[in-house]
């Protein structure tokens, strides 16, 4: 929706995902301010509410903290900070997304805080397009996908929870 | 074998290091003098033969035939024909080492040097036969007699008849597969089988067996391993299993023995077919001293064992295993059985639950604590070795190094049973050896300056391992000449380990002496093969920093020096202090802090460009304000807050805080599981309420710290 001007830029992960078209995906919808986000729900682990992690200094800023997940030490990422979409301080609909992704050292698992989360939504055979733009959430974005009125921007797990990328970025 | 012989070989193969150290141990403490005890005599012979039986069993037989002369010498000395002097205490340490490089190659799959073998095995034989020509005494001639037959013997090729009864197939047995067997065992073996007993064709029973057979095998295998193939038809058959003299067998087989002896020359125990001859004439004495040597003549067994081996060393890498007490187990098992009765307890509580029951909910409550309390420290206590398994290897290093380096050195060892987590205890094996050896190389003083000195000339290492406070103290100290102050100096100024503008008198001692611990430094005179490789002090301390302890040296000129290592009791569990700074609960290792004071405004000096300092008995203590550190605030003024002294390395500085909480043993949690490693935090752990605390790197921080403010002050200068 904020791109509507900008050129198309197919992206090789859109490619990827249409391979898969046929065998029905499902993504996890949530907002984060007024845009319509969805990540591939096999990667989500569970959803928690949210609060307050403690702060993890000198590291990035879109690195909120740690919590405790059961035992586990997991980092919370907030994606407004990451993705510079503005501050709208924690509410009673904020959530976090526990997701995870396999790495070469095992399963990697985080939280990611979203405004709200809202829907599961089929792919069924609708297409997905290439991203656009050169905003700060093109490099983790595996295409768009047309849902309803709004436009869906699907995220890359694998992207996202790379350390190496997020160690690269100008928050760190 | 259709069940996993695998297990068993690991145990094996561990039982055997036991032994081995039990070997070791006991010929080190045996006093040739007065001919040691029986008792010690006995324990030796015992490991030497455990290790025999063990490798027989699993088919090591180059193993179990080495360890069969060692065997032999030291029964003849059980039974009082022979002495052990110091050069025979020699030969068998050596053979232990050897017997110890065999079973390494063969766990890994590998090949050994079998030259070494061949040698030892030769030097023993030696000395067995040596020390029967020597006495002349009646009792000593038949023993050599005995064992000369008995050499002979062992060269000589197994006869087997074999001769079935008739109903032999009746019982369930094949003779096939029987000689299939024995092929594995020798694959050289000749067969004849005598068929004169078949009767004519209308009289032929099928069911019948008509066939004897005569086998030759090769000499090295054991009586036992031919045996245990007729095990099952020992009742259906005439069976004579007996020596026959290897000149007395026809030609082919002496050609089969001649292969087999090549065959193990050329270590080509794997390979499946062989050059027999250009081999034999290239090396006519070697074959030789292995004729000598009787029992180094080792059957191969190819087929059987290398796919096995193999597939052994694919496994061990990724198994890691740890003895423990059955005591310790059993109080395991004691306490998880208390707290199920606990549990049980506070559920029926739970269930129909009225306010008068308070009290007892309360002291259901203290009991769980209670229980889970001696649980975890019982879970705890199976990680942890005594301390005596990194000690024991150093007799034997300080018996070597005494008699390389010619100087006289007595060893003590206080304090073997403190116990300390296995992991730590793998890691601070090396660094203590690395002690131990600079202690005898440059500590001691060579006998004659000991001497002239008016000290005893044997030179004295003392290794101490014991508690203090929540950490494990080892020292190692020896009573030579001390740190040398000016040579220390010199050498750290040539390799520029020292800042250009200091000069000698503005350092204590004490900080003289920690130059030692710089990367590159080494204070040898001369380069010998037993310490100043390079690698030096400054790894030994990387090493010991790397287990979250810290290491420290006292000298005295003249009187010594004291190497004193101080390290935590485990890595997963860990003695905080739980302090607050920015409304956040941060976790300090107790290890690390000196003491904490409340700052006094007036005693905060500014220094050398904007660098805080706490003058604290006459000490300059830098201020690291933990909030600016990590950007969570301004502490603002410094009068009547927590100044928190840390030390690390060597380095002190004051930690500036909010407050002092409780102290609390923690659970550490690796960051790295999911994020990656954070400056200044160790790790992560869960305080009681849930939330996550974070434990400070106290010698990351300093590091940092004093990096930055030197790069400050040289800024400023500039």
């Amino acid at each position: 929706m904020t791109n509507n001007s900008a050129a198309f830029l197919p992206t090789n992960s859109a490619n990827s995902f249409n391979d898969h078209a046929s065998t029905s995906m499902s993504f996890l919808s949530f907002h984060l301010g007024e845009e319509l986000y969805g990540i591939d729900i096999t990667s989500v682990e569970e959803i928690r509410g949210w609060e307050p992690p403690t702060l993890l200094p000198t590291t990035c800023d879109f690195i909120l903290g740690v919590i405790n997940l059961r035992g586990m030490i997991v980092p919370v990422m907030d994606l407004r900070v990451r993705f510079s979409l503005g501050e709208r301080g924690y509410t009673a609909t904020t959530v976090v997304l526990i997701v995870s992704k396999q790495g070469e050292k095992g399963k990697r698992v985080m939280g990611i805080v979203v405004d709200a989360v809202s829907d599961v939504i089929e792919l069924n055979d609708r297409e997905i397009l290439p991203a656009v733009g050169h905003s700060a959430v093109v490099p983790f974005i595996s295409g768009l996908l047309n849902h309803e009125s709004e436009v869906m921007t699907l995220l890359d797990v694998n992207v996202l929870l790379n350390i190496d990328i997020m160690m690269t970025e100008v928050e760190c | 074998m259709a069940f996993d012989m695998e297990q068993f070989r690991r145990i094996f193969y561990q039982e055997c290091r036991e032994n081995l150290e039990i070997f070791e141990r006991e010929l080190l403490t045996f006093e040739p003098e007065n001919d040691g005890d029986n008792e010690q005599i006995n324990t030796i012979f015992r490991a030497a033969h455990s290790i025999k039986g063990g490798a027989a069993t699993f088919d090591l037989t180059e193993v179990s035939q080495f360890t069969h002369v060692m065997e032999t010498l030291l029964d003849e000395t059980r039974a009082g024909y022979r002495r052990l002097d110091k050069a025979t205490i020699d030969l068998l340490l050596k053979s232990g080492d050897c017997i110890s490089a065999m079973l390494n190659a063969f766990e890994a799959g590998e090949s050994f040097d079998t030259a070494l073998r061949d040698e030892l095995s030769a030097a023993l034989t030696q000395v067995l036969s040596a020390g029967n020509e020597g006495d002349a005494s009646s009792e000593n001639e038949t023993i050599s007699e005995e064992s000369q037959e008995d050499s002979i013997l062992q060269n000589a090729s197994w006869l087997v008849i074999f001769k079935p009864f008739e109903d032999l197939f009746f019982s369930g047995n094949d003779p096939l597969r029987i000689l299939r067997e024995l092929k594995v065992l020798d694959p050289d073996a000749v067969t004849h089988c005598d068929h004169q007993k078949l009767v004519e064709f209308d009289e032929f029973v099928a069911e019948a067996c008509y066939l004897n057979w005569t086998i030759y095998l090769n000499g090295s295998l054991e009586a036992w391993q031919i045996k245990e193939v007729f095990e099952w038809v020992e009742d259906e058959c005439e069976l004579i299993i007996q020596r026959e003299n290897i000149h007395e067998v026809e030609v082919p087989t002496i050609d089969q023995e001649n292969q087999a002896i090549n065959q193990n020359l050329n270590e080509g125990n794997a390979s499946e077919t062989t050059e027999a001859s250009p081999a034999f004439c290239e090396k006519p004495d070697m074959n030789q001293s292995v004729d000598n040597s009787k029992k180094s003549l080792p059957s191969s067994t190819p087929s059987a064992n290398s796919p096995q081996r193999t597939n052994l060393s694919a496994k061990q890498d990724s198994v890691s295993s740890i003895r423990v007490d059955t005591d310790k187990i059993d109080n395991l098992i004691n306490l998880v059985g208390e707290l199920v009765i606990t549990q049980s307890m506070l559920t029926e509580l739970g269930q129909n639950f009225t306010e008068n029951k308070l009290e007892q909910l309360q002291q259901g409550l203290d009991q769980l604590l209670q229980n889970t309390k001696e649980l975890q420290h019982s879970v705890l206590n199976i990680r942890m070795l005594p301390i005596s398994v990194a000690f024991n290897r150093f007799p034997r290093l300080i018996r070597d190094l005494s008699a390389h380096l010619q100087k006289e050195v007595e060893l003590v060892i206080e304090g073997e049973k403190t116990e300390l987590d296995k992991t730590v205890l793998e890691r601070i094996s090396d660094p203590l050896t690395h002690l131990v050896r600079n202690a005898i190389d440059h500590g001691l003083e060579a006998t004659s300056v000991r001497r002239e000195k008016g000290k005893a000339s044997t030179g004295k290492i003392t290794l101490k391992a014991f508690h203090q406070g929540g950490a494990i103290v080892i020292e190692v100290s020896d009573d030579g000449a001390g740190l040398n102050r000016e040579k220390i100096w010199l050498k750290a100024s040539q390799k520029q380990l020292i800042p250009y503008d200091l000069s000698p008198d503005m350092m204590t001692d004490a900080q003289v002496h920690q130059l030692i611990f710089s990367p590159g430094f080494s204070t040898a005179d001369q380069v010998s093969d037993i310490s100043g490789r390079g690698v030096g002090m400054d790894v030994v301390k990387r090493n010991i920093e790397e287990l979250g302890g810290f290491i420290d040296v006292h000298s005295v000129p003249n009187e010594g020096s004291v190497f004193r290592i101080s390290l935590p009791l485990t890595l997963a569990i860990l003695d905080g202090q739980l302090v607050k700074c920015a409304e956040q609960v941060f976790v300090v290792p107790l290890l690390s802090i000196v003491e904490s004071i409340q700052i006094r405004a007036e005693r905060v000096k500014l220094a050398s460009g904007g660098v805080e300092l706490y003058c604290l008995r006459d000490e300059n203590i830098p201020i690291l304000r933990l909030k600016e550190e990590f950007d969570l605030g301004q502490s603002g003024p410094l009068d009547k807050q927590i100044l928190c002294l840390v030390e690390a390395g060597g380095k002190r500085v004051g930690l500036l805080l909010d407050d002092l909480l409780g102290q609390q043993q923690v659970v550490i949690k690796s960051l790295e599981a999911n994020f990656t490693r954070i400056m200044g935090i160790s790790g992560a752990t869960i305080l009681g309420n849930g939330s996550v605390s974070l434990i400070l790197d106290i010698q990351g921080l300093i590091n940092r710290f004093l990096q930055r403010i030197g790069q400050k002050t040289k800024h400023k200068a500039a």
